[in-house]
């Protein structure tokens, strides 16, 4: 019965994470609104449900509503595809983020992390890296030159930030010696690991953002440049898919900017789920708050700022982690 | 990044990010300029350039002489003015003549103010009413009925009226 007691365990954690991040995904659309409206002295959405709260709920029907329409001489097998692979990959990333620390669920002890994988970081960058496909595929298969333009120059931003983030969660892994997931965060029950390593939590940051193409690091999706870039093509719900997979992978960023230097769900007098979910919202709202006040970085400028000043100064990090580490072990 | 210019001027551009970022989050603390219409309204101001009215004296008659210069005027060609001669038992205007038909297409309006700036008697004005809903195109043209405003509301006092220029009427003796 042990081995069902697991599957069952482990299909109620998958559920919650599925629906909990969409619904984080959907509010986080218009908590952005909002914040970002409050920022510009006006207030958000505030005519669906009170404070605008049934706004994701209308967004949801609305594109559900519209015309599903695919280009002609589009790949409609791909173009269907693409969306799919970018909500999936932004949504599996989260599998080995934990939670809260081990609870006690009817005498079971239950880790509150999915997949305690002992190369969990292997796997939240093995899987961030496939949204790229999603991506190129979509951008490809729309057979349209904005779509096209936008996904090339998309996915070359991602891959490009990749580098850094990499390096910076290469850094921690270093300084904690592990690349379990659940060392890290147990590393950090005295004190954040953005105390220890400043530059990779900065550089960590910086290309999450960019991976995530948001602003100031949106220029692919710059309605004014690329109309939507490689979503132009896309209506209804498999826009809704892209939309979400950009707010879901918000979320899970944060999640993993969290876990793996500001503590994870450990806090200072006490630990719990709770200040795992405050740390991300902080986070999040620090995303909408660079939304609101920086200017686009032109892409040229973007690439130079991934290649040319977080890649030397993260590989330079990871190198004197490593002195560091060796001569202090 | 780091060719263009020196270090501290990297840091100085950094440190303009936190003070951006410090004016936004100060915002938050701001009143809000929104207006919930159609709750609340922005408040009436004098020189709204609005809806039309066409105007008259104190005594009833009514100001427009069918000269149709705010027609000639309009850069829109949104006003059709038909004139036609006043005669003693029908006066509408003091003077001559009078419109006989005066009709604005309101989805041809650009709300320039143009046509009051034309007209010699201030019989067209832009008022206030800005609320203006219809169904079908044909609801925009707004004839001359419902352009007047009631004889109640007339103001100013209406010349003598006058079948020609005094100078005139000299040569004529």
């Amino acid at each position: 019965m042990d081995q069902i007691q697991v599957i069952l365990i482990a299909l109620a954690k998958s559920i919650l994470i599925f629906f909990g991040l969409i619904m984080a995904a959907a509010y986080m659309t218009l908590t952005e609104r909002k914040v970002l409206a409050w920022m510009q002295a006006r207030i958000g959405p505030n005519r669906v449900g009170p404070w605008g709260l049934l706004q994701p709920i209308a967004d949801a029907v609305k594109a559900m509503f519209k015309e599903d329409a695919i280009p002609e001489g589009a790949d409609k097998f791909v173009f269907w595809l693409a969306p799919v692979i970018a909500v999936m990959a932004s949504m599996m990333t989260f599998a080995v983020i934990p939670v809260g620390p081990q609870v006690n669920i009817f005498g079971l002890p239950v880790d509150l992390q999915l997949a305690d994988v002992s190369v969990g970081i292997l796997v939240i960058l093995a899987v961030s890296s496939l949204g790229v496909y999603g991506i190129v595929l979509a951008g490809w298969s729309s057979n349209s030159k904005y779509s096209y333009l936008g996904s090339v120059r998309s996915s070359a931003q991602m891959i490009s930030y990749e580098l850094g983030m990499g390096l910076s969660i290469l850094s921690v892994v270093i300084t904690v010696g592990s690349l379990r997931i659940s060392d890290i965060v147990q590393f950090q029950a005295t004190v954040p690991l953005a105390l220890v390593q400043p530059l990779a939590f900065i550089l960590y940051t910086i290309s999450a953002i960019a991976e995530n193409n948001r602003p100031p690091f949106d220029l692919p999706e710059a309605e004014q440049e690329l109309v939507q870039g490689y979503m132009t093509e896309y209506s209804g719900l498999k826009f809704a898919m892209f939309y979400l997979a950009e707010y879901v992978n918000m979320v899970t960023i944060s999640s993993v900017a969290t876990t793996l230097f500001l503590g994870g769900y450990h806090g200072p007098i006490a630990d719990g789920v709770w200040w795992f979910l405050a740390k991300v919202a902080a986070l999040l709202f620090g995303y909408v708050w660079l939304r609101a006040t920086l200017p686009r970085l032109r892409y040229d400028r973007l690439m130079r700022l991934g290649w040319q000043v977080i890649l030397p100064v993260s590989l330079l990090n990871v190198v004197v982690t490593a002195v560091v580490v060796t001569m202090t072990a | 990044m780091a060719s263009s210019g020196s270090v501290i001027q990297d840091v100085k551009d950094l440190l303009s990010i936190g003070k951006g970022l410090s004016i936004t989050f100060r915002y938050l603390f701001r009143p809000k300029t929104t207006f919930q219409y159609p709750e609340e309204k922005r408040p009436d101001v004098k020189r709204l350039r609005w809806r039309h009215k066409l105007h008259r004296y104190a005594n009833g008659l009514e100001r427009c002489i069918g000269c149709a210069l705010c027609a000639a005027a309009c850069p829109a060609g949104a006003i059709y003015v038909e004139a036609a001669e006043n005669t003693e038992e029908d006066r509408r205007s003091p003077g001559e003549r009078y419109a006989r038909r005066y009709e604005i297409n309101l989805l041809r309006c650009i709300f320039c103010g143009y046509c009051e700036e034309a007209c010699p008697t201030q019989a067209i004005v832009l008022g206030q009413e800005y609320e203006l809903v219809g169904d079908d195109r044909e609801q925009f043209i707004y004839t001359k009925e419902r352009l007047l405003v009631p004889p109640s509301e007339g103001h100013g006092e209406a010349p003598e009226g006058m079948r020609s220029l005094p100078y005139v009427q000299e040569e004529l003796k």
